[in-house]
């Protein structure tokens, strides 16, 4: 299989700001690879470069074989992008907006104009389609900007942080859109801070921080590379963490994390033996009252937090 | 598509998209003619009666300077628009797409143009309310009002250039009208360049306003006597003189701005 997106080495830096410091990645044609990581890991700035938006100082990228810096215009032919902040124009409809974006991909006017009410259809935007777009919600502007995206049925398409700003039931409808057109065979790189997302979507995720990938794999890959299985706790009142945290480090196998609010404490503990009697047992000793305890599989929270050394949920809300 | 049909053609898409947006958003042009409107009746009847120049009449007098400054004031649109559509992403889905590299920046000045023409009829008819007359030709009168608008579109790319430099367009607005000014007051615009200290009267004599004023006022018929002009090169010879400052303009700011273009990055 050959592959539809490439990166080699891409080095960019914003003055003493490093924002990729030797990226390297493959997609294959026809897959979804999901990029993930804290703020500031270089997942736009990668966007940007495969999209012909910005040159790398270094390294080469490649879309369906092309070479990005040299071959600009050719790349844009078979690409489609949504950026992280929605690019509509407010002054048009919903409909003049992606018509013009039709009419630019060379679409023909009467392509162009079906096209458009297809995706409006498809993006549940029917009714505001012929309304101007400063009248639209945050939510329809992400929603007419990721149909932009789709308009010339592009073999590549970038998402960045498409679901932003989306309400449940779109973020489904999306996800839906998007297995419809990997099943026809494009290939997707969306970047993500949704975990179950990367996890639904992806074949692959590559985890992304200081402008480098640091892990790269399936969901489940990633789940097993961080080890074991993770053991959590609930205890009734803030004076009893101290204790439980003793105990959990004990048992563990790596550090515990704390969560002072709703007094949670996780730990990775191997998944031989009698974890949870045994835990429980300490407690017990311990005089820790318990208001919850299980045992869990890693998700991609927890890949998230090892690999990067902070929560992903921390970090979007800064 | 060769690729000069193809840039027009993509040229055109954008300049539609502009010209909804004037008409979506009226106040635009209102305030872009309120300006100048006010100028007129401000020079006509206030300090117009204080000032004479030998062998014409100074409201007639006066329109070509307006108008040459109401095209430049037309013209910042351009950058202002541009900067709008950096700020806003749309510069970034532009230059994502398939299309001319020159596009956008020719859509932008044609509907420009557009805007400004229907400036300048507005202009010309407020000018005549109050007592202008062009008193030449058809023909002449058409060249003075073709050399109006192609001077507008060259200064269409100077702003341009500086609306893709600049970070927003509130630091735009501040940086054109800080050139803006005295580029049209140190100028034959409301007053003959004689009377200008020595410094001065050289930059006003060779400022292209200066000529392509003098040029729309001979080709309406607005000039006043011969002592009243300059003896200066550009003054002497507006129409040859403002063709070359436009050529001029021309062959530097169409390549900036299109080198601008390909490396804005909004953000
Ligand atoms: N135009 C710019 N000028 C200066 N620094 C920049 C610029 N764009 C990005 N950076 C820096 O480059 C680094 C990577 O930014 P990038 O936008 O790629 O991160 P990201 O992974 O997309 O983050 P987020 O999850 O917040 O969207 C950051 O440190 C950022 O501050
Ligand atoms: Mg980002």
């Amino acid at each position: 299989m050959s592959l539809a997106i490439e990166a080699e080495g891409l080095v960019k830096h914003y003055g003493s700001v490093v924002a990729l410091e030797g990226l390297d990645m493959s997609v294959p044609e026809g897959t979804v690879m999901g990029l993930l990581g804290p703020n500031g890991a270089g997942k736009t700035t990668s966007v940007r470069i495969f999209t012909t938006l910005l040159k790398p100082d270094k390294g080469l990228a490649r879309v369906n074989g092309i070479d990005v810096a040299t071959h600009a215009a050719e790349v844009r032919s078979v690409i489609g992008l949504s950026g992280q902040y929605a690019a509509v124009d407010e002054n048009l409809t919903g409909y003049e907006n992606l018509d013009m974006v039709g009419r630019l991909y060379h679409l023909g006017k009467n392509t162009s104009r079906k096209r458009s009410r297809e995706l409006l259809d498809q993006f549940d935007l029917d009714e505001a389609a012929d309304r101007q777009v400063k009248t639209y919600s945050g939510g329809m502007r992400r929603r007419l900007d990721l149909a932009a995206a789709l308009v010339a049925r592009p073999s590549v398409i970038f998402l960045d942080e498409p679901t932003t700003g989306l309400d449940p039931r779109s973020r489904i409808a999306l996800w839906d859109v998007i297995a419809d057109l990997v099943a026809q065979g494009a290939t997707l790189l969306l970047t993500t801070h949704f975990l179950d997302e990367a996890d639904r979507l992806a074949d692959k995720i590559a985890v992304i921080d200081h402008g480098r990938v640091i892990a790269l794999g399936t969901a489940d890959e990633l789940k097993s590379q961080v080890g074991g299985e993770r053991l959590e706790v609930t205890v009734a009142s803030p004076d009893q963490i101290a204790p439980a945290a003793s105990v959990l480090t004990a048992i563990g196998m790596g550090a515990v994390t704390i969560d002072e609010h709703t007094r949670h404490l996780t730990v990775p503990v191997s998944s031989e033996g009698e974890t949870l009697v045994e835990t429980l047992r300490a407690l017990d000793l311990q005089a820790v009252k318990v208001l919850d305890l299980t045992l869990r599989r890693p998700t991609l929270d927890d890949v998230f937090m090892t690999l990067t050394g902070h929560a992903a949920e921390e970090e979007t809300n800064q | 598509m060769t690729t000069i049909a193809s840039a027009l053609a993509d040229g055109a898409v954008v300049a539609k998209r502009n010209l909804l947006k004037i008409a979506r958003v009226p106040d635009l042009l209102v305030f872009s003619t309120i300006q100048p409107i006010m100028f007129v009746l401000l020079f006509a009847y206030v300090f117009g009666a204080e000032i004479v120049i030998p062998g014409v009449n100074y409201r007639e007098y006066l329109m070509g300077g307006i108008f040459v400054q109401t095209c430049i004031f037309g013209a910042t649109i351009t950058g202002s628009g541009l900067a709008n559509d950096m700020k806003n992403g749309i510069i970034d889905r532009f230059r994502s797409l398939p299309m001319a590299r020159s596009a956008v920046l020719i859509g932008r000045t044609t509907s420009d143009l557009l805007n400004n023409t229907l400036v300048v009829v507005i202009m010309a008819l407020t000018g005549l309310l109050v007592g202008w007359r062009i008193r030449t030709s058809f023909l002449e009168a058409a060249a003075g009002f073709l050399l109006l608008l192609l001077f507008a579109y060259s200064i269409s790319w100077v702003m341009a250039t500086v609306g893709l430099t600049v970070s927003s367009v509130e630091v735009f607005n501040n940086a054109v009208f800080l050139v803006i000014f005295p580029l049209t007051f140190i100028a034959n615009t409301f007053v003959g360049t004689d009377g200008l200290p020595a410094p001065l009267k050289v930059v006003a004599e060779w400022n292209p306003v200066s000529a392509v004023t003098q040029a729309v006022r001979e080709l309406f018929g607005n000039t006043p006597s011969e002592s009243a002009v300059s003896d200066a090169w550009p003054l002497q010879n507006p129409v040859l003189a403002s063709i070359l400052y436009m050529i001029l303009i021309l062959a530097i700011f169409v390549p900036l701005a299109v080198n601008r273009y390909k490396k804005a990055a909004s953000r």
